[in-house]
């Protein structure tokens, strides 16, 4: 049984660190910023997620107690890559692109990175967000 | 009851954090996880005011489910993207997601669930919040990928966020 669960930690360290290194290879091959984008979500996510599949089923297995602290990593992970993501294609649509290249919201308004009025995180933004547009 | 906690599931979200990074069961720790989660709601109430509606917490967890399992097998595809298609195929384009729910919890969930499935990112929101604009590293098809997201994400959303 030990070997086998040796081969699964193996197998799933192997797995996230091919998609670690896919990331990182697409940070280089992709041709502009935008798609560079799209290459270290995948890292964050399958690569760094087969690393602590593979740290838990080791430390349950071989440790004292199964390891919670995994989990966790996972969690805060999946809540700040999202955000990281949009802030950086916030700030390249900011530096790149202007209103003509993007496609039109469909709405009426402007896209909100590229709107004159002040940020809808201001006050009353919920407000505005269900009952303004329909 | 309500005053105390404005927002039930964060509560007992941190609560489990804070247990979790303890990573032994202690009833000391639990105390002090109540204290966390009377305390951070307090401190955060006013920048989220409205009580966050969660219809049905089963369908939350299928979600949840269906998120993971989509995110491996959109990794394997972009893997397969970035490895073996040359640069001059590729064909990256933005695309437009009419909204429909409307609570900015659920927007967030969905723009966040995006995100993480690869080959796509949510990159900004119009100014009344009605339409979503995603990037897809690899799209011939544009509109099926927003029929894809709006039957498969916000579908789900819509009856899981009130």
């Amino acid at each position: 049984m030990d070997m086998f669960i040796e081969i699964l930690v193996s197998a799933m360290l192997v797995i996230g660190g091919i998609f670690g290194f896919v990331g990182s290879y697409g940070l280089v091959k992709l041709p502009e910023p935008m798609t560079r984008l799209h290459a270290p979500t995948k890292a964050a996510t399958l690569g760094v997620g087969g690393v602590l599949l593979a740290s838990m089923i080791y430390f349950a297995w071989f440790g004292d107690h199964v390891s919670w602290h995994e989990l966790l990593i996972a969690l805060f992970i999946f809540l700040t890559a999202p955000l990281t993501g949009l802030m950086i294609a916030k700030a390249n649509i900011h530096l790149q692109w202007t209103k003509d290249e993007l496609p039109p919201t469909g709405t009426g308004t402007p896209w909100a990175t590229q709107s004159d009025r002040p940020s809808i995180m201001d006050d009353g933004a919920d407000l505005r967000l269900t009952s303004e547009g329909d | 009851m309500r005053r105390i906690f404005p927002h039930p599931i964060l509560s007992a979200m941190l609560i489990l954090c804070w247990l979790l990074l303890v990573n032994d069961f202690r009833w000391g720790s639990l105390v002090f996880g109540v204290i966390l989660a009377v305390l951070i709601p307090a401190l955060i109430a006013p920048y989220w005011p409205s009580r966050s509606a969660l219809r049905s917490p089963g369908k939350y967890v299928s979600y949840l489910f269906l998120v993971i399992w989509d995110i491996i097998v959109a990794n394997i595809q972009v893997a397969k993207i970035v490895l073996f298609m040359p640069n001059s195929r590729l064909q990256p384009a933005w695309i437009v997601i009419p909204l429909e729910v409307r609570s900015p919890e659920a927007i967030t969930v969905l723009a966040g669930t995006i995100t993480l499935t690869p080959g796509t990112v949510s990159c900004d929101l119009s100014e009344c919040g009605h339409s979503l604009l995603v990037h897809c590293l690899h799209a011939p098809d544009p509109d099926s990928v927003v029929t894809d997201i709006k039957s498969r994400y916000e579908s789900r959303l819509k009856e899981i966020f009130a």
